[in-house]
Parts: C-alpha cells; sequence; structure tokens
C-alpha cells in the first residue's frame, strides 16, 4: 500500500499515533502512546505515537511505519470499544517506579 | 511538575470536562485562541493536546484534538484553532463560540510528542501553518523556565499574514533562532524567494546531525512528511525525530 500524501492535501492521509491517545485514555490508565510497540508482522519496535493512524473513517486503523501492515483497530460503538491489537506483539509501556 | 501531569493519571482514566471560553484572540485571518477556563486543569507537558467534543441538541456528536498553545497555568488553558473553510468543527470553534460558552474537553493527553525540562540536547522545532501550536508551548515553556537549552525554530506560511503569534516571536528569547519560511508570498526584501520548504533550509537552519537534537516536526501530514523525510536525509536518526500530523 502506499502511504504517500500529497503536499499540501491529496490521497488518503494519515495521523500519528498521538491521535490515538485521547481514545486510549478511555481504556488504560497509563498513556500509551509513549509506550513501545512491537510490529507483530515485522518485529520493528517504535513508540505508539509514532504509528501511522487512519482516522477519518468509522474506526481508527494504526499501521507499521515500517511495513505499512495494520498493528491496531479500534471502533467505538454503544458503550464498547472494541481493540483488536493482534498486529502487535508487544507492548513496553512506561510507568513509575516510586 | 512535570511528571505530576502524567503521574496523576496513574489508575485514573480521563473523563471529559467542561471547560468555559473565558477570552479570545485573533491570532490571523483563519485563526483564533481560545482561552478556556478548566476547573481542576491537571497540569500539562509542552506539546501534549486535548480531545475537544461538541454535542448538538440531537445528541450527534463529534470530537477533534487541539494541541495546547500555553504553559501550565492554573486552571487556564489555551488553544489555537485554525478555519478549516469547509470542517465541521474548526469553523464553529473560530467563529460561532464566544466567550462565556461552553466546550466539553478531555485531557491533557499524548506523552510521546512532548518536550520535557529535563531534555539537554539542543532541540530543532519544524512548523508548517498552525502546526506552530504545540511548539509554541515548548518555546513558552523553556522561556518561562529560564531553560539554556538551545531551540531553533523553522517555520513554513503561506505568507507574512499567515504567521501566528507573530509579535512574541520577533520579541524572542535568548537561544532561540528562528526563521521563516514563505510558500507563497515573502516580505519585501526577504533574501528566501518563495517556495516550499527543501533539505537545504533544514540544513541552514538546522543543526548538524551530530549535535543529535530532537526534532519536533508538526503541521499538515504532506508538509510533515516531507520535512521529516528530509531531516532523516541529512543523516538525523528517525529515532530522533518526532512528528505531530494534523491531517
Ligand atoms: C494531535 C492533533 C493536534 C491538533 N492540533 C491542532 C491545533 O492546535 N490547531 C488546529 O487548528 N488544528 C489542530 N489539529 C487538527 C484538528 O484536529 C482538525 O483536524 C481540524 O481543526 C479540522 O477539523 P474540522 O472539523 O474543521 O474539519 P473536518 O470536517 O474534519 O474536515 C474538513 C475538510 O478539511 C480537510 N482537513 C482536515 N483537517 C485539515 C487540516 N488540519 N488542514 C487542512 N485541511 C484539513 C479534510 O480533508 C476535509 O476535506 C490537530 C490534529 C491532531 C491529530
Ligand atoms: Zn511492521
Amino acid at each position: 500500500m502506499t502511504v504517500s500524501a500529497g503536499y499540501p492535501f491529496s490521497g488518503p492521509t494519515y495521523r500519528d499515533g498521538n491521535a490515538l491517545a485521547g481514545p486510549l485514555s478511555e481504556i488504560f490508565a497509563v498513556d500509551v502512546t509513549a509506550a513501545v510497540s512491537r510490529c507483530a508482522h515485522c518485529t520493528r519496535t517504535g513508540p505508539l505515537g509514532g504509528l501511522h493512524v487512519y482516522d477519518r473513517g468509522p474506526g481508527r486503523v494504526a499501521r507499521c511505519p515500517g511495513c505499512g501492515e495494520v498493528m491496531m483497530r479500534m471502533v467505538r460503538g454503544r458503550g464498547e470499544v472494541w481493540l483488536d491489537m493482534s498486529g502487535t506483539a508487544a507492548l513496553a509501556i512506561p510507568v513509575d517506579d516510586r | 511538575m512535570a511528571r505530576a501531569a502524567i503521574q496523576g493519571r496513574l489508575g485514573d482514566r480521563l473523563r471529559w470536562r467542561t471547560a468555559e471560553v473565558e477570552d479570545r484572540r485573533t491570532e490571523s485571518g483563519t485563526a483564533t485562541t481560545l482561552v478556556l477556563s478548566v476547573p481542576d486543569w491537571p497540569g500539562h507537558l509542552a506539546g501534549q493536546h486535548v480531545d475537544v467534543r461538541l454535542t448538538a441538541e440531537d445528541g450527534y456528536s463529534t470530537q477533534r484534538s487541539y494541541s495546547i498553545a500555553s504553559v501550565p497555568d492554573g486552571e487556564h488553558l489555551e488553544l489555537t484553532v485554525q478555519r478549516i473553510e469547509d470542517g465541521e468543527v474548526s469553523p464553529y470553534l473560530v467563529d460561532t463560540l464566544l466567550v462565556g460558552g461552553l466546550v466539553e474537553i478531555r485531557g491533557p493527553v499524548g506523552g510521546w510528542f512532548v518536550w520535557q525540562p529535563e531534555q539537554a540536547e539542543p532541540v530543532l522545532l519544524v512548523a508548517g501553518g498552525s502546526g506552530i501550536v504545540p511548539l509554541m508551548s515548548m518555546i513558552r515553556t523553556r522561556s518561562s523556565i529560564g531553560s539554556r537549552v538551545p531551540f531553533r525554530l523553522l517555520y513554513s506560511v503561506r505568507d507574512p499574514a499567515d504567521r501566528l503569534y507573530a509579535d512574541e516571536l520577533r520579541k524572542g528569547s535568548p537561544g532561540l533562532d528562528m526563521t521563516y519560511v514563505y510558500t507563497r508570498v515573502t516580505p519585501d526584501g526577504w533574501p528566501r524567494p518563495a517556495g516550499r520548504v527543501e533539505p537545504d533550509d533544514l540544513a541552514r537552519h538546522g543543526w548538524p546531525p551530530d549535535f543529535e537534537p530532537t526534532c519536533y516536526v508538526c503541521g499538515p501530514t504532506g508538509f510533515v512528511e516531507k520535512a521529516a523525510a528530509y531531516l532523516v536525509l541529512l543523516g538525523h536518526s528517525p529515532d530522533r525525530v518526532r512528528t505531530e500530523r494534523f491531517g
């Protein structure tokens, strides 16, 4: 797939994983955009905030910036958030040791 | 204080809060700063954003993200919103929501596109259009704590009338270097012809890669994509280039 957007605007466009910070705060009590995530497809690691997020549709899809595969899908329904993380092999979440 | 903002969230999921518009400032022909009063605001880090939610009488609701422009200051929060002509939310925030009006906000959120005062390395800020907003929070935070970390800002706008925070940036701050890149119209006598950001601009006004600066790039997706790719091309490690695409 192609992830290139025109300059200034054309074609399908995406944002950074930062844009998931609010929606994910409904689920997680810690900020996970600073967490390191590992792609289940190509094993690339990097901050969740650096994923490519397509959020103009009914759901939100986060893709690996390395291989372009889907790492996370999030769909909000009535009283329920459906989070598919099958494309994410692991998350390393910073916590406070104090 | 910086730690507290994030720590305060442990074990506590975010909720929507009602914010009241306390003041409005025109920043350009298309952008307005909303000064919000938010009871119990927990503070924030430079670079974080909030989600703003609007709900219509019939229950339809929609939300968008807006970066925080201000430094942590009690229960006050500033957002600068650029009107997108055919947009759903931004024209409402810029033109319709007046002083005394209420909006729902959730935040602060985002822990990756942030600058923290503990960071000692030089910083390059690259802004396109309204992408200056979270970077301005970093500049203001740096000044407010009297940090000496060297900052450079490259700010790309279409023409001089599009510049946000022009007066404040003109006054500057010791250790902050800045330049504008105009893409359509330049002021009289401006040395660089109008045109989009090129690798040469980033080489000239940025830091050499071996200084290992952290680069923050923010703006419309196409702009961010080009600028971030150029920085990597110039030798900056992709790990040191953080991006915030506004869409
Ligand atoms: C983390 C984050 C922080 C942000 N911070 C700010 C901020 O500080 N200030 C700010 O003004 N905006 C910011 N944005 C963008 C903001 O969230 C909205 O996308 C923007 O205000 C447009 O919303 P809208 O409802 O008016 O337009 P929409 O109804 O969503 O879109 C209308 C049309 O405009 C196009 N469009 C959408 N977004 C943009 C854009 N940013 N520039 C140009 N065209 C666009 C769309 O493709 C569409 O054709 C941020 C976005 C993110 C993800
Ligand atoms: Zn991958």
